[in-house]
């Protein structure tokens, strides 16, 4: 269908605008914008900006569900304003807000800072005992595609800050570590190149770890990538419970069979074509 | 690896509830169908089947153990709201200790009392 074929809908934008600078406490502020099929909600705000208020301030990069900067609250769900197409998830009214749980820093634009600080306190890399292997590696760490699959979903984890938004503990106690950083704890728990679970228990375990989660699975609900952050969460409770009374598997990190480009080749995969060039 | 012995600690005693709150619908509440040690006949409440049971030192020890279960349970579960409050660490610390004194006050209160009736039921049935 021609673009210009495509039917206008008036939508109202209700956005929560706050300048710390000039304003006590957010307030809605209602733009009436047209609408066609396929805007997203990041397209509607482009819209806003350019022609009709150019103070509107929110954070966006790739525009295609990768980098996870766009996270927002869109009538009252997080997710991320550039995979969600307007008339989706409105036929007159929406409401674009900051993801909730965060410091405001501007308009629709959250303090993540104390995400990434949460999560880079539960050291979320490969830790091993072996330093001189992992900062200047001379072979290939062996890991089957079943080991893989144990942590995989876990690395489409875009931080975003949807799941954190979404989290009923986290609206209550700030220093809950949260889903997107247990989850990400879990991941590298799970991987079995890594040796650092001991040292993420000591946090992940800890007053304000992984024993405060309630199991809502409003974390895995809004997550844009699919992840179960309420699953790795389990998972880690299980583990510490399992090692506290030491009934947990000894687990030795895996080790390298072969230098880089050595290992066997997987049967049946073409040869490279000749180079051409 | 504190937290994660109380959180432990917590399943099992909840576990442990489950079976114990069974056998005390079992008794109290569907006696009129299970007749589970009335054997004086009537309310399972009665006085006589009361100081039957009292008696027993395997209820003794049940009620003792249901007590102590129950409050570890739901004092943690009452420092896990709490905490959920963002208290200041020094007042999380402060908050662990009232609630230990408290519990180990009034399991000390119950279990007394637990014992004192068991006193009381077999001298009453040695006349």
């Amino acid at each position: 269908m021609p673009e210009s074929n495509k039917s206008v809908r008036q939508i109202n934008f209700h956005i929560t605008r706050y300048n710390p600078e000039d304003d006590r406490t957010p307030y809605v502020k209602t733009y009436t914008i047209p609408v066609r099929e396929g805007m997203t909600v990041l397209d509607g705000l482009h819209y806003i900006k350019e022609n009709v208020d150019a103070s509107l301030a929110w954070r966006f990069s790739c525009r295609m569900g990768v980098c996870g900067s766009c996270g927002m609250l869109l009538n009252g769900r997080p997710t991320l304003a550039c995979n969600t197409q307007i008339l989706h998830i409105a036929t007159t009214d929406l409401t674009v807000g900051p993801l909730p749980n965060f410091e405001i820093i501007r308009d629709l634009v959250p303090d993540l800072m104390t995400m990434f600080d949460k999560h880079r306190a539960l050291k979320p890399y490969v830790a091993r005992a072996d330093d001189a292997e992992i900062n200047d590696p001379a072979g290939e760490f062996y890991q089957s595609p079943k080991e893989l699959e144990a942590y995989l979903q876990f690395t489409y984890c875009i931080k975003c800050g949807c799941c954190m938004a979404a989290c009923p503990t986290l609206a209550t106690d700030a220093r809950y570590l949260g889903p997107m950083p247990l989850a990400a704890a879990e991941r590298y728990n799970r991987d079995t190149r890594d040796d650092g679970r001991g040292e993420r228990s000591k946090l992940a375990g800890g007053a304000h770890g992984a024993f405060r989660c309630h199991y809502a699975g409003e974390c895995s609900r809004a997550c844009p990538k699919g992840v179960d952050p309420a699953k790795a969460i389990q998972h880690l409770k299980r583990q510490l419970v399992l090692d506290y009374l030491h009934l947990a598997r000894r687990k030795r990190p895996c080790q390298k069979v072969h230098g880089p480009g050595q290992g066997k080749p997987l049967p049946n995969i073409p040869a490279a074509p000749v180079k051409t060039v | 690896m504190r937290e994660t012995k109380y959180w432990t600690w917590h399943m099992a005693a909840g576990v442990v509830m489950l079976f114990l709150l069974g056998l005390h619908m079992l008794i109290m509440h569907l006696g009129g169908m299970t007749h589970l040690f009335a054997p004086i006949g009537g309310e399972a409440v009665s006085r006589a089947n009361s100081l039957f049971r009292d008696g027993r030192l395997f209820f003794t020890v049940t009620y003792i153990l249901l007590l102590g279960v129950a409050l570890y349970h739901g004092l943690y579960g009452l420092r896990t709201i709490l905490f959920e409050l963002t208290l200041k660490p020094a007042v999380e610390r402060l908050t662990t200790v009232v609630l230990l004194v408290v519990g180990i006050g009034l399991f000390g209160l119950g279990a007394w009392a637990a014992v004192v009736t068991h006193a009381i039921a077999i001298a009453g049935a040695r006349g």
